[in-house]
């Protein structure tokens, strides 16, 4: 089988544990093969070592145009030390998915890509499990490695190896890093805007999702929450259609909260959605779909029309 | 600036419950409603909205069957300029890597300062757009949720990145976006407006007019295949609470009360 690398992201000089998940990723596909951790940036030694107690092999690239991760810098540099044939595994993350796609075209390998479980190789034949129509089906998909592959791993979606055991090798790979230069260039993060309300702080959760059908009907929503003394939160495409600021945003592009109780009123329960929620709150899901996937993750399931159900539940609650 | 905004016909979500055929093989497909992709929609919005500040033009493409045309029309009538449908029996069966290499090729025979596509489509691998600046040496940039004309050489975008942030770059053009929804609101369409453009000529190009090897594409030369569709059973799954609504609120309020969800 072909050697496999696992791309480190790092913030702030902390490693992601999707670097513990990579390793698991890889151990799937083959447990023998020699499996490489990638770590890219500026002054990275410190993350490199802790790589290597998940990795046995760990490979830097210390460049100082690095110090922020630019997919496009960081592509061409792993173009020239990545091995063709190999199989190199990036986290499914907004960097993941900027950096995957022309990685594989550079690298003349298969692509696969928001992959969420490794069935195991059968000779150049990855066979894997991924998600389509927002997680409402599964597909097995086969991958052929024969040239290579990229794949992409849903972060969350494989149990970590939280050994740290390995004791690895780092070898500085910088100089065959060649040249990064990129057209376009970092400007700043601007930090998102803190609301009237922060519900990363809430015990108590009302969050509504595509149900509620209407802006006008978020009142429905408003009256639940002040009777149950909760704050209102909600999923993505109530906030792409601006009726609530991007700060109530529950999910992996908006807010991580972590409350007692969690309503998820008319919520589909996407996986991105659903990483925005940490710790284990008591989730009920009110949804008319008996099959929307929230009822596969919630404590509690009610099938009803939240337009028709919450006011009742408000009237309840306010005796 | 002249801008191309690849598009996809795909089954509408919102409007139909997804559920896999009796053999696994396919989903349902009888009865569904299909529509463009949510994501393309935004990108479409986006072009129309750039155009009108700077000037040019916008063209859709698809890549797809006769029915595909509908998705051109329908974006036509939003404000684009031109439609083009990419279709050939031999572009079926592709997998991301096919589909970039057929809307390369059709790329290459214009001249476009900028390339959009929705960040995702149904599938969900969000791989076409960055596939398809790879193959053509362009610049890149996934998840946009702002551009800003700088002027005719570069733009300011917005990435969205975990935890509502944003990541602002300056690209030079020509450049390839993958584009998020939220960044604007897609303007309604009428049936007015779709009568408008309905008889305006959609020109159909297939695998010959683009030059394609019909080898390189299509289900034989795809690397990456799906071959079944199954529904995952993720847990235990939830209490599911039934009776009487007024039953159901009974109990609710009770484990509300127990969980702390109740002040």
């Amino acid at each position: 089988m072909a050697q496999i690398f696992a791309y480190i992201i790092h913030k702030d000089g902390v490693i992601d544990d999707s670097a513990m998940e990579l390793i698991v990723a890889a151990k799937k596909i083959d447990p023998a093969a020699p499996v490489t951790a990638i770590v890219a940036g500026s002054g990275v030694d410190a993350v490199c070592t802790e790589a290597a107690s998940i990795y046995n092999e760990v490979w830097k690239i210390d460049n100082a145009d690095l110090a922020y991760p630019n997919a496009e810098a960081i592509r061409k540099a792993l173009v020239n030390i990545i091995p063709k044939g190999s199989i190199t595994l990036i986290p499914h993350n907004t960097f993941g998915m900027d950096l995957g796609p022309g990685l594989s075209i550079k690298l003349d390998a298969a692509y696969a890509a928001d992959v969420v479980d490794i069935e195991g190789a059968d000779g150049n034949t990855l066979k894997l499990v991924r998600q389509e129509y927002s997680g409402m089906v599964s597909t097995h998909v086969t991958c052929d490695a024969s040239d290579g592959a990229v794949i992409t791993i849903r972060p969350g979606s494989l149990q970590p190896d939280e050994s740290k055991s390995a004791g690895g090798n780092v070898t500085d790979k910088s100089g065959d890093a060649g040249d990064i230069g990129v057209n376009r260039r970092f400007i700043e993060v601007v930090e998102a805007e803190v609301g009237d309300v922060d519900i990363t702080k809430s015990e108590v959760l009302v969050s509504i999702g595509r149900g509620i059908e209407d802006e006008e009907n978020l009142e429905i929503a408003n009256d639940l929450a002040k009777a149950m003394g909760a704050d209102v939160s909600c999923s993505r495409p109530i906030v792409d259609a601006k009726w609530l600021e991007k700060s109530r945003q529950v999910g992996t592009s908006g807010q991580t909260v972590s409350p007692k109780v969690y309503m998820a009123c008319g919520i589909s329960g996407s996986f991105q959605h659903m990483g925005g929620i940490k710790g284990a709150p008591f989730i009920v899901a009110i949804n008319k779909n008996p099959k929307a996937p929230i009822f596969q993750l919630a404590d509690v399931g009610i099938v009803a029309d939240i337009l028709e159900f919450l006011p009742e539940l408000t009237e309840a609650v306010a005796e | 600036m002249d801008i191309l905004v690849c598009v996809k016909r795909v089954p509408d979500t919102s409007e139909n419950e997804i559920e896999v055929n009796g053999s696994g093989s396919d989903i349902e497909r009888d009865d569904l409603v299909y529509s463009v992709n949510e994501w393309d929609n935004y990108a479409v919005e986006e072009a129309i909205q750039i155009r009108d500040k700077v000037g040019g033009t916008v063209t859709v493409v698809t890549v797809g069957d006769d029915e595909a045309e509908e998705v051109l029309r329908r974006e036509m009538a939003m404000g684009a300029d031109n439609g083009i449908l990419l279709s050939d029996d031999a572009f079926e069966g592709s997998d991301g890597k096919g589909i970039a290499s057929i809307l390369k090729a059709e790329i290459e025979k214009g001249k476009y300062d900028l390339i959009m596509t929705g960040t995702q489509a149904d599938a969900g691998a969000a791989q076409v757009g960055g596939m398809l600046a790879a193959m053509l040496d362009l610049p890149f940039a996934s998840l946009v949720n702002s551009i800003e004309v700088i002027d005719d050489k570069k733009l300011k975008v917005g990435r969205e990145i975990e935890g509502g942030n944003q990541e602002m770059n300056e690209i030079d053009m020509p450049c390839v976006l993958s584009i998020q929804t939220g960044i604007n609101e897609p303007r309604y369409v009428g049936i007015r407006g779709i009568r408008k453009v309905a008889s305006i000529d959609i020109p159909v190009h297939s695998a010959s007019d683009l030059g394609i090897d019909a080898g390189k594409v299509g289900e034989a030369a795809a690397k990456v295949k799906r071959t079944d569709y199954f529904v995952p059973d993720l847990g235990e799954g939830a209490e599911m609470l039934e009776g009487s609504t007024e039953e159901i609120i009974e109990k609710l309020v009770e484990m509300l009360k127990a969980k702390g969800g109740l002040k």
